[in-house]
């Protein structure tokens, strides 16, 4: 008896039995579906947090302060200084000085987040004016009070009225608005487009803040990063004398612990799928030994007729494997659809298809039906042919 | 054809020991048109379990066409009911859930025929038995004589030398019963050797031999007509 015969005979069962089929093939569906739909989750907000951060680039450095000694210091001037000299590796360098503070335009006030800083820091971070200009090297020495303004900023204070050259009160002094910053989050009350960007300069004289805390600095390429952060390291310690007082960072290690970190998430809602995908499994055997039982009478006349045991096993193992692998092309589907509409289509995360994930978790499906369909195809091919006659 | 050399079988139910053949010894030729008869519990349907390679004997020798069968492994006695033996069974024995054609197939499909081929030579077993015109209705769809028509071309449609047939007529009606008589004369009269076995003389008379078992041991075998 040939293979394509073996299958055409499992087909005509399934068929013929079709609820119960369907009902068999639903915990596999379920199963694979969910593998699917939570691998694409997780690899979904894998994506938009690496998006964020690769955003940056890659050949970013950071460099925080953390010591309180304020006797040795390191100015922004310091820096600037240093990273000249060493333009083989760093190409730019751009202060942070964080802080946040009351904006108020006519009657509408709103606390936001003020960042002091320079005008390199457009072109390390990406943040770009949409309108009018960004900071220029000027503002910073003329210690010039202007304000370059976050999206969220704009809708919450203006309300329609161009911002440019529009003033605003920052903690009560005067800043000129000079330019509107590139939507980033969407306008969103919180997060990115939150912020006012002014003159570092200023920003110190405002805060009273005479210590930079934060250094955004670009190496001048990905390959320069190491060397770059190397000097960095050199040039704080001398500085400080404590290597606890600084910390030099890197986007990449950034990435790398954070792979890590979506590893382990995927890995742990792809198991809890896979555990249903077990279950389905066995509601598979469950199924297939009722149909054994129930079907005793046609193996004894299959067998009195001429079938061997090859072939009762192989009728009833193809009979799961087409139910598991129908039920994971199903589950597949499924799965793909929810990333699409569900997941895609609230915008929950971006997509994201692993086609690896996808032919694992219908592999599995494969071999969750050999697995647990043999034990019955087995109890099926071992029937003594006389017996199952004589059974009703 | 048939060779029987001393056969028993001993069925254990429990602690007691049940001899349903004892010693039996028989010979078939072929072209014979034999009916096995005995009351039940006689050892008869042991006996045709014997003869259709669905059993092993527990002692004594079966030659079936010169061959040793008593010993042969489970998948060797497949082959053996698949190319030398048609069933026809009391109760039918169809699949409920194939059509006739599908039916009739059935041996061929464990033969390894080709697809066509299986088509053609169940149509034409239907077309034999007076099923032409019903090669595509399901059991249920078929009065009992239908049934049991298809599954005479079933038997047939491998081209077994043995024809088997176990109380082929119990279930029917006296027409159809006769109906069912007469195509195994017909199938005798071309050169098939028919078993037949029943518990009921007047069908019993219709065969050339008639051998009698009782208690597990022929008691009588003699010609007839």
């Amino acid at each position: 008896m040939s293979f394509i015969q073996a299958f055409k005979m499992a087909v005509k069962s399934i068929r013929s039995n079709k609820v119960r089929s369907f009902l068999t093939m639903l915990g596999v569906i379920i199963g694979v579906s969910s593998v699917i739909a939570a691998v694409g989750f997780a690899q979904g907000s894998t994506k938009s947090i690496t998006d964020t951060i690769s955003s940056m680039g890659t050949n970013l450095i950071q460099v925080n302060i953390m010591g309180r000694n304020s006797n040795r210091n390191v100015t922004y001037n310091q820096i600037k200084k240093f990273s000249e000299e060493n333009s083989v590796d760093i190409a730019a360098v751009a202060p942070q000085s964080n802080s946040s503070a009351t904006v108020k335009y006519g009657t509408n006030t709103r606390n936001t987040s003020v960042l002091g800083t320079s005008p390199d820091y457009q072109e390390i971070r990406s943040v770009y004016a949409q309108q009018g200009r960004f900071l220029i090297q000027n503002d910073l020495e003329g210690m010039q009070k202007v304000a370059v303004i976050g999206t969220a900023v704009v809708n919450d204070l203006f309300e329609g009225t161009n911002p440019i050259g529009e003033k605003v009160k920052i903690n009560g002094q005067l800043f000129t608005v000079v330019g509107i910053l590139e939507e980033k989050d969407g306008g969103q009350d919180e997060g990115a487009d939150d912020i006012v960007i002014i003159p570092v300069t200023v920003a110190q004289r405002l805060f009273r803040s005479g210590t930079i805390r934060n250094f955004s600095i670009q190496a001048t390429g990905p390959e320069t990063v190491e060397s770059a952060m190397k000097k960095l390291e050199e040039f704080l310690a001398k500085t400080y004398k404590d290597s606890d007082a600084f910390r030099v960072f890197n986007q990449a290690e950034m990435l790398e612990n954070l792979d890590s970190m979506t590893g382990t998430m995927t890995a742990v809602l792809a198991g809890i799928a896979a555990i249903s995908l077990i279950v389905g499994g066995i509601g598979i055997m469950n199924i297939m030994l009722v149909s054994v039982t129930e079907r005793t009478r046609e193996i004894g006349i299959r067998k009195a007729i001429g079938a061997k045991r090859k072939n009762i096993l192989t009728q009833f193992l193809i009979e799961a494997i087409i139910l598991t692998g129908f039920g994971g092309i199903l589950g597949v589907a499924i799965g793909l659809s929810i990333i699409h509409f569900i997941i895609g289509g609230f915008e929950l995360v971006p997509e994201v298809y692993s086609i690896p994930w996808v032919m694992i978790s219908f592999g599995i499906s494969l071999g969750v039906g050999v697995t647990f369909g043999l034990f019955p195809a087995y109890k099926a091919a071992s029937l003594n042919p006389i017996e199952a006659l004589r059974s009703e | 054809m048939i060779e029987i050399r001393n056969m028993s079988k001993i069925y254990r139910i429990g602690d007691v020991e049940v001899m349903a053949l004892n010693n039996v010894s028989l010979d078939i030729e072929q072209h014979e048109f034999v009916s096995i008869v005995g009351p039940s519990g006689s050892g008869k349907s042991t006996l045709m379990n014997m003869i259709g390679c669905l059993d092993v004997p527990s002692c004594g020798e079966y030659y079936l066409d010169g061959m040793l069968v008593s010993g042969l492994s489970d998948d060797q006695l497949a082959n053996i009911r698949n190319h030398k033996i048609g069933f026809i069974f009391q109760g039918f024995n169809l699949l409920q859930k194939l059509n006739a054609v599908e039916n009739v197939e059935l041996p061929l499909i464990y033969q390894g025929s080709s697809a066509r081929e299986r088509y053609e030579r169940s149509v034409e077993a239907l077309k034999l038995v007076g099923l032409g015109d019903r090669i595509h209705h399901k059991p249920t769809e078929l009065s009992g004589g239908q049934q049991q028509r298809v599954a005479i071309a079933r038997a047939l449609v491998g081209n077994p030398p043995i024809i088997l047939a176990d109380e082929p007529t119990g279930n029917l009606d006296s027409k159809s019963g006769k109906d069912i008589i007469y195509m195994l004369k017909e199938l005798h009269s071309t050169g098939n050797t028919i078993i037949l076995i029943t518990h009921d003389n007047d069908i019993a008379m219709e065969a050339g031999r008639i051998v009698r078992i009782q208690d597990g041991q022929i008691n009588e075998d003699r010609m007839v007509g």
